[in-house]
Order: structure tokens, then C-alpha cells, then sequence
């Protein structure tokens, strides 16, 4: 591998800013994080990213890497062979300061959504079979990437009225948690506004934990609104044998 | 100059915003009270995700003869009894019921074939006891407790650091706080304050732990008049990966032990067998990060400075359904498929078992109405801590911390006042870093302190080279007095580092002074100049007080169980073993 790496971050704030160049010594098996955070220690102190593991589970260093989202953490710097690195903050979200940006609208929106409501008291008797397809979707390190790329979200900035797969996954697993007893059919449908999704799957693509939003996801959610409002009767003949 | 600050009030103020803290403003709002939660990031991404393998509670769901009593006698086995043995019993018995109601708030966990929470074997518990979610059972929990608090009556501060705890009349009266954000500020008063903020482990070089692990609740508290306990009790995990460099340190989950991996050395060798031939890989955590450094010194390592571990025999499909984690973490980051072959791996600094001295049953500090739970509170794990049992920890501790802080504002009239001064003073302090171009380099120094604890106060310890390791922090306690910030308020990593480094001296300070005077080997203190475990020493804790800004240490005597406790170790066997006849 190259001895050196050419970085090109973006600097900047609120009111605008441009990529500026670095350039490090290499490390094997460096990540970008390890890149930005040589450049934070011997050149640019103030760079701000934000990161907490290093170890992709905590979801906090997502940004775009030569335009594709990613975690810091998890992207390789022999990745890129013979190239600049560009590294930008997410574009859907404003930015506070260089890589971080300003993600409370994804807190606000967690919070709109009705919680887990147990039909029985703990301990349940779940079995494996009747969990896997939630757990797949609590794999979920909510670091908005989904969100990110959505373009519902990024091209036509339409936060008011889609929530975006990160909600939706949350919903999912609700939903179909056999002894969750809250229905989330009506507000998938109106506010969430489940019906802009149209399944591009750019979601899924991007998703550091490989869930698949929008096959397993979205799409079965769909589904459910789609018998409700649009066939009642055979939404109901499906859920008596469910 | 006088800088505007916003101001707020609460009955009771959690500062960290890990499994401990929001365990605790879910029983503080629980009880009625107003609760105010401050993390230095984001919710739900504190240490508590990084955790894998399990939550340690003696459900009995698969090994059913387990009962809080075996899980008792694990935990003071595992610290050398030098334990506060009264939390470990309220543990033992309380960490069942916590999980269930982890259960009942939405956390989804791996199943037995008879639909129960399905639990595994960790090193040196007794019995299969971790209930688990693959290898990513922390991120579970911190998941549950932030969708959990997301509904109960809560304020959450996110990504605020909060710098000095201020006291009136000896009573915790509240904290400043700036917003990384753009660096404004913020005084919050309260009527008690419960301390969650986590360990220390970024005071060393490989680690485990993430950028968060600065031990600054520890150090407010510590200034604030809190006594510390067992500071020379630093855990090093077994098994962190080794290679490449980019990743020395990252945590391998014990849970690939767990599930039956295999440790050898560079000559095939299963060599815990040498060391302890009946629970092998499964042994305590000191005892295997020992036994790998000592192959790797004895020139037994790997090519990189560790050991073999290998679970290739359990087939691609249960490793990627058991430790789907690993198996991604190896691939990505090292090119290694961990189910085609064997692995390096080597001690990396994992927990701090030391921290805030506490009441077992309350959590409060000698501080009054100030409390802590969780990692950053000393005790419970003694002088080594057994896997899951920190997130068991954490939700144990954390609700008795919310409960207590409850019932103290209930016993106490009034609220505390802190002085206008006061705060502009701590603010004038905090700022004055902030846009100077000359000064000490945060990241240098913190290089510099993790080099002096990984060399003078690492897994294998001397007197000569801990006093060492003294006079090289106190050299840096110093030029730490004048670290520079260069740039603005707004978000700006090198400021919050200042306050992180000042932090992480101050608890160092006290982990070396701990280490010189501890003349014994136990549990993770290994001293290569006196290596059997004393006696007299087990009748010791040392404690630290800040005593006119400087660090004394004293001797606390470890509190004796009672005669029904001290049966459960004579019966030949744990108690769960012992009692359903079964041999060990």
C-alpha cells in the first residue's frame, strides 16, 4: 500500500465551507477514523467527527466516503488505492461543524412512535422462529445512514412527510413482535408516510448491519397497510391465519 | 468578563447517559421525581453498546440448579473477596428480575428451544448464565433503555459535557455544563445527582473501550470530595484482536470462548492446561489474560504477540448464527474468516473495577446526595470482574441509584444554591484553552499518559517502575495545567480532550498510588516483586480522597460477610453444584 494518503475533508460550519487536503503516513489496516484522527492529533485539532467505538456498533461516524455513506469506523484505507479520499458529512442532515452533523430530527421522530406494549407480563415464552425476523431488524445501530441516502429524504427534503427507513424498521419490529398489541397500521399510512417509500432499496444497500429494510422491512409493512385500508376483508381472513 | 448561561432545576440530575444513567432517570421518574440525563453523546451510543457476550442473572432457564447463591460465590471467587460483599448479594439476587423487565420493555433475546431467554457460559461462572443476543447483547440493552426512556418523563441532554460538580453547605448542589454543539453553557441545580458516566479505559493505549471511557464523572465526583476504591483494579480482557495495527485492542467477545473456542500457543499447545487445567479457556479473565502474556513472554506467541484462538470446529453456520459479530468485525477489518481459520488475539484494558466508594444498598458517595452506579462506581467486582456481570451491573445498580436519589429528596428539605461566582469561575477555567495557538497538545499528552500506564502500571506491575510511573504523571499532572485548544467553541474534539486528559490524570494519579501500596498479587493486580496473594491484604480496600488538590490514600477494612454468607464457601462446591449433589 501507498506510504502516504491524500485526504480531502470537508471543513466547515453552518454558513458553508470546502474540502481541504491532508496527507498522512499510512498504517496497515488503517480505517478513515484512524486517518482523521492522525490528522486531529498532528494537524488539524479541531477537526470534528463524531465516534464513540471504533468498532461499528454504535453507529456515531457515518459519513460519505468518495460519495458513498459509510461508517469511519468500518471503511478500509487500502480501499481506495492511488485516489484522493473525500470525506463529507452526511448530505441529508444540516451541518454543525465539519463531519458532524445535526441528527435530532431521527430523536424526535423515535420518540412519535408508540412503544412496545406487552400483552402478559414478563417472562414470555417466545421461540427462536417467532424472533428471528426482529432481531434482525433490533441489529439496527441507528446511525442514520438509511436516512441518509433515503432520497425520499435527501433529494426532495421531504422529512414532513416521510419518515424514513430507520422509522419504519423501528415500526417493523414492533409490529411484528408477536406480543406487541399496539397498532401503528393508521400512523404508518398517515404521518410516517409509509406510501412514499417506493422501494428503491437504496436502504438496504447502504446498511452497515446488512438488515434487509426493505424486503423484510418495508415492503411486509406495506402490506399490512395496504389490507387494512385497501381489503379489509381479506386483510382480516390473513390475520386469522397468522 | 461574564458569560451568559442558561439555567436549569431538577430534583434529581443524572450525568452519563450509558445503561447506568438511564436505569437510574427511569426509577427517579418513576418515583415522581423531575429528571434531567446529561451524556457527552449522542443516546444510545455510550459504552454500554460495545458490550457482547451477555448479561449475567441466574435465571435458571438452562442450567436450573443456578440460584443468586452460586451466582454470589462466582463473584466474590472472581474478586478475590475483596468485594463490598453486600452488593454483590443485592446483585445476585436482583440482576434476574432486572432482565425480565428488560424483556418487558421490548429487549428481544436469544431463546431456548422451550421459548425461555436462552443463556450461555462465560468464564468462571458456575453455571450457563448469560443471557445474551448473539454477540451484541449491549447494544440490545442500551437500545431497550433508550426506546424505555424515550416514553417515561425524562429531559436528555445529548452531547453536553458537563465539568464540575458544585457542593453547598457539603450537600451536591448541581453541574456546569457546555453543549459541544457551539460551546454555550449550562448550570444545572439539583436536589441530588447520581454519577454514570462510565470507566477509564482510555488511560491505556489497547483498549477496548470507545473514545467516552475518560473517567470524568469519577474525577468531578473525586474533586467534589468522593472517596475512590480499588483504583489499582484495571481489568485487562484476554482476548482484544492484535492485527493489524489500525485495530490493536478492539475487543474479541468472550463469548467465542463461550460458545468453545480454543486457545493454543505458537507451538500448538492448548496451554491453559498449564494454568488451570479445570475451567481451561473459561477461566477468570486475570487468570487467561496472564496465561496468554506469559506464552507471549515465554516466546510462544504468534507472529504479532498473542495467542491461537480458534473455533472453526463449531462449522460456518453456528459461528455466523452465535457470533455473527466477529465474524464480520474479522473480515472486514483484517481479512480473516474466523470460521475457515484460527485467529490472533492478546489482553487489551477492558474494565475499571475500581471507582466511586458507594453504599450497597443506596449508591450514595460519603458526598451527600451525590451517587453512582455502574462502571464508574467501585465494589461490587472486587479485584476482577467476571463477564456479564457489568451489565448486570448497571441495571442493578442503576435503578438502586435512582431509587436512592429518590428517597434522599425526599428525607431532605430544600434545594441546595450555587453561587453566581462559582460558575462564572468554572466557566472562565473551562474556556480558557479555547483558541490558544500555544500550550500542550491534548492528543500528545494523552499519548503520553496511556505510554506511562501501559509501562509502568500495566498487566504485570513493580514497585520500582509504578514509582516511576508516579513521578511521569505528576510531571504531566503539571503541563496539563497549561493545554491549548486552538479553534472555536463549535464542536471542537481538541477542547473536550483538555477536559478528557485533566480527567484521566487526576484517576491515574490514584490507580499507581493504589498499585504501589497493594504489595500482593491479586486478581488483576499482578506484582512481579511480591506474586503470592496476601492474607492481610485481603482484609484491605485502598481509598483515595482529594485532600486540598492533592491525592491521599488511605486503608478501608473489607466488611466481613455474615456467617450464613461465609457457609456458601464451605461446602466443598459452589452452591448450586453442591446442593443438587452434582459433581463439579
Amino acid at each position: 500500500m501507498a506510504e502516504e494518503i491524500t485526504l480531502s475533508v470537508f471543513r466547515g460550519d453552518r454558513s458553508g465551507g470546502r474540502e481541504q487536503e491532508y496527507k498522512i503516513p499510512a498504517v496497515p489496516g488503517m480505517v478513515v477514523l484512524d486517518a482523521l484522527h492522525y490528522i486531529q492529533a498532528h494537524q488539524a485539532p479541531d477537526l470534528a467527527v463524531r465516534w464513540n467505538c471504533k468498532a461499528a456498533h454504535c453507529g456515531s461516524c457515518s459519513a460519505e466516503i468518495n460519495g458513498s455513506a459509510k461508517l469511519l469506523c468500518k471503511t478500509r484505507v487500502d480501499d481506495y488505492t492511488d485516489e484522493v479520499i473525500h470525506v463529507r458529512p452526511m448530505h441529508t442532515f444540516p451541518v454543525i461543524k465539519d463531519l458532524v452533523t445535526d441528527v435530532s430530527w431521527n430523536y424526535e421522530k423515535l420518540r412519535q412512535i408508540p412503544a412496545f406494549q406487552p400483552a402478559i407480563k414478563a417472562p414470555f415464552t417466545l421461540h427462536q422462529r417467532d424472533v428471528d425476523r426482529i432481531q434482525e431488524f433490533r441489529k439496527c445501530i441507528e446511525c442514520f445512514l438509511c436516512q441518509n441516502i433515503c432520497h425520499v429524504l435527501r433529494d426532495h427534503s421531504a422529512k414532513d412527510a416521510y419518515w424514513g427507513p430507520r422509522m419504519m424498521i423501528r415500526m417493523a419490529e414492533l409490529q411484528m413482535h408477536p406480543l406487541d398489541t399496539a397498532d401503528r397500521i393508521d400512523l404508518l399510512k398517515g404521518s410516517a408516510g409509509i406510501g412514499y417509500c417506493n422501494i428503491t432499496k437504496c436502504c438496504t444497500v447502504v446498511c452497515p448491519q446488512g438488515i434487509n429494510i426493505t424486503d423484510n422491512g418495508i415492503i411486509p409493512l406495506k402490506e399490512r397497510v395496504a389490507d387494512k385500508y385497501f381489503d379489509p376483508l381479506g386483510g382480516l381472513v390473513r390475520k386469522m391465519h397468522k | 468578563m461574564s458569560e451568559n448561561f442558561e439555567r436549569h432545576a431538577y430534583d434529581i440530575l443524572i450525568i452519563g447517559s450509558g445503561g447506568a444513567g438511564l436505569r437510574a432517570a427511569v426509577a427517579a421518574a418513576e418515583g415522581g421525581a423531575k429528571v434531567a440525563v446529561l451524556g457527552k453523546s449522542l443516546l444510545g451510543k455510550a459504552h454500554t453498546v460495545m458490550a457482547e457476550g451477555g448479561v449475567a442473572a441466574s435465571l435458571g432457564n438452562v442450567d436450573p440448579a443456578d440460584g443468586w447463591e452460586t451466582h454470589f460465590y462466582d463473584t466474590m471467587r472472581s474478586g478475590h473477596f475483596i468485594n463490598n460483599y453486600k452488593m454483590v448479594e443485592v446483585f445476585a439476587k436482583e440482576a434476574p428480575d432486572r432482565v425480565l423487565e428488560l424483556e418487558q420493555w421490548g429487549a428481544v433475546f436469544d431463546r431456548t428451544p422451550e421459548g425461555r431467554i436462552m443463556q450461555r457460559p462465560f468464564g468462571a461462572h458456575t453455571f450457563r448464565r448469560l443471557a445474551h443476543v448473539g454477540d451484541r447483547t449491549g447494544m440490545e440493552i442500551i437500545r431497550t433503555m433508550e426506546q424505555k426512556i424515550l416514553t417515561v418523563n425524562v429531559d436528555v441532554f445529548q452531547e453536553i459535557t458537563a465539568t464540575k460538580l458544585f457542593i453547598d453547605n457539603g450537600r451536591v448542589a448541581g453541574t456546569v455544563a457546555y453543549y459541544r454543539e457551539d460551546g454555550r453553557f449550562a448550570l444545572f441545580t439539583a436536589k441530588a445527582v447520581v454519577i454514570a458516566t462510565g470507566g477509564w479505559g482510555k488511560a491505556y493505549k489497547v483498549t477496548s473501550n470507545s473514545w467516552e471511557s475518560t473517567g470524568d464523572g469519577a474525577a468531578l465526583a473525586f474533586r467534589a470530595g468522593a472517596e475512590l476504591v480499588d483504583m489499582e483494579m484495571v481489568q485487562f480482557h484476554p482476548t482484544g484482536m492484535v492485527w493489524p495495527p489500525g485495530v490493536r485492542g478492539l475487543l474479541v467477545t468472550e463469548g467465542v470462548r463461550g460458545e468453545g473456542g480454543l486457545l493454543r500457543n505458537s507451538e500448538g499447545e492448548r496451554f491453559m492446561e498449564k494454568y488451570d487445567p479445570q475451567r481451561m479457556e473459561l477461566s477468570s479473565r486475570d487468570v487467561v489474560a496472564r496465561s496468554i502474556y506469559k506464552e507471549v513472554q515465554a516466546g510462544r506467541g504468534t507472529p504479532h504477540g498473542g495467542a491461537w484462538l480458534d473455533i472453526t470446529h463449531k462449522g460456518p453456520e453456528y459461528i455466523k448464527r452465535k457470533l455473527p459479530g466477529m465474524y464480520q468485525q474479522f473480515m472486514a477489518l483484517a481479512d480473516v474468516d474466523i470460521t475457515k481459520t484460527k485467529f490472533e488475539v492478546g489482553p487489551t484494558i477492558h474494565y475499571t473495577m475500581g471507582g466511586i466508594k458507594v453504599d450497597a444498598l443506596t449508591c450514595a458517595t460519603n458526598v451527600p446526595g451525590l451517587f453512582a452506579a455502574g462502571e464508574c462506581a467501585g465494589g461490587l467486582h472486587g479485584a476482577n470482574r467476571l463477564g456479564g456481570n457489568s451489565l448486570a451491573d448497571i441495571l442493578v445498580f442503576g435503578k438502586r441509584a435512582g431509587d436512592g436519589a429518590l428517597e434522599f429528596i425526599q428525607g431532605h428539605e430544600g434545594t441546595p444554591k450555587v453561587e453566581e461566582a462559582e460558575v462564572q469561575a468554572e466557566i472562565e477555567r473551562v474556556l480558557q484553552p479555547v483558541g490558544q495557538e500555544s500550550g500542550e497538545n491534548p492528543y500528545a499528552l494523552h499519548e503520553q499518559l496511556q505510554e506511562i500506564m501501559a509501562n509502568h502500571a500495566g498487566i504485570s506491575r513493580n514497585g520500582p517502575e509504578l514509582e516511576q510511573g508516579l513521578q511521569k504523571m505528576l510531571e504531566l499532572k503539571e503541563r496539563a495545567k497549561s493545554m491549548s485548544a486552538p479553534g472555536s467553541r463549535t464542536f471542537n474534539p481538541g477542547w473536550h480532550s483538555v477536559h478528557d486528559v485533566r480527567n484521566m490524570i487526576t484517576l491515574c494519579e490514584a490507580i499507581i498510588r493504589g498499585a504501589i501500596e497493594r504489595k500482593e498479587s491479586r486478581g488483576a493486580q499482578w506484582r512481579l516483586d511480591h506474586p503470592d496473594e496476601l492474607e492481610e491484604y485481603g482484609k484491605i480496600n485502598f481509598v483515595h480522597k482529594m485532600e486540598d488538590g492533592e491525592v491521599k490514600t488511605y486503608t478501608s477494612p473489607v466488611a466481613e460477610m455474615t456467617a450464613e454468607l461465609q457457609e456458601l464457601f464451605q461446602l466443598g462446591a459452589a452452591p448450586g453444584i453442591a446442593k443438587s449433589g452434582k459433581k463439579e
